[in-house]
């Protein structure tokens, strides 16, 4: 599994606007490249990025070969309610990634 | 053991990798930019303003360049943006991230960091509720390119 972090408040006051950052550990190999045989490396990148709050989806991103390498997306959310926060990562040759964060709102 | 052999058959091998190289893939031009906006955009005009969208103007090292998209919104059910796309015009493909938001974003944010082949314009592009789209552009100097260069 690949490995990730993750950056969400532990706690937050109802209605606050809070940051979730996220890196994964990912080659985004680009599909662009070739190797010292010249032979073409062929595409292996994360495509795409699912965040849901307790179930529900509230950020959704379409990666391309530009996003570098340990993709790194950052946005936000209103804490509306205690919970979890999952993440879910998919891409080139069945890759898939899932991790959880729990938050607490006051 | 390094022989005199050794050194011109590695020389040899590099030189062949380099000519290989500059036999470089398709790449993305400001004609293919403007068809992926378009793709996304459609028949609707794209207006500047709005979006803010930071990055470097130099760029040492194009592997990782980190990015900032901010777009106004009172982030209302009524008025909030919908999606944030950002596009390149000469990396191999125009696309770089499309990500969907809405109301419980709070705000029209999102960063990332992305690879820059060569020199050139960025554009972001922010899609409101109300059907609208705006835009902000960067021109970046790379002194270092990313994508095209073989590992090893």
């Amino acid at each position: 599994m690949a490995r990730t972090l993750i950056n969400v408040p532990k706690t937050a006051k109802k209605g606050e606007i809070i940051a979730i950052k996220t890196l994964i550990s990912h080659e985004m190999e680009t599909g662009f490249r070739h190797d010292n045989m010249g032979k073409a490396i062929p595409r292996d990148i994360i495509s795409l990025f699912v965040c849901t709050y307790n179930g529900q989806e509230i950020f959704r991103a379409e990666l391309h070969p530009a996003i570098a390498a340990n993709p790194f997306i950052a946005f936000s959310t209103v804490a509306t309610a205690s919970g979890t926060l999952e993440f879910k990562w998919t891409g080139d040759n069945g890759f898939s990634a899932t991790e959880q964060a729990t938050i607490t709102v006051e | 053991m390094t022989t005199r052999r050794n050194v011109l058959i590695g020389a040899a091998s590099l030189a062949a990798g380099a000519g290989l190289v500059s036999v470089s893939p398709a790449r993305a031009t400001p004609a293919s930019m403007d068809a992926a906006i378009k793709k996304v955009v459609g028949s609707a005009p794209l207006r500047k303003g709005k979006v803010t969208l930071s990055l470097p103007p130099l760029v040492e090292n194009g592997n990782t360049v980190s990015l900032e998209v901010s777009v106004e919104s009172p982030m209302t059910p009524e008025n909030h943006v919908k999606a944030i796309h950002i596009f390149n015009e000469k990396n191999p493909l125009p696309n770089v991230i499309s990500a969907r938001l809405g109301p419980r974003a709070g705000q029209g944010k999102l960063s990332t960091r992305m690879r820059l082949a060569d020199s050139q314009r960025v554009i972001a592009v922010a899609e409101l509720s109300d059907g609208s789209f705006w835009s902000d552009e960067v021109d970046v100097i790379v002194t270092i390119a990313a994508c095209l260069e073989d590992p090893g």
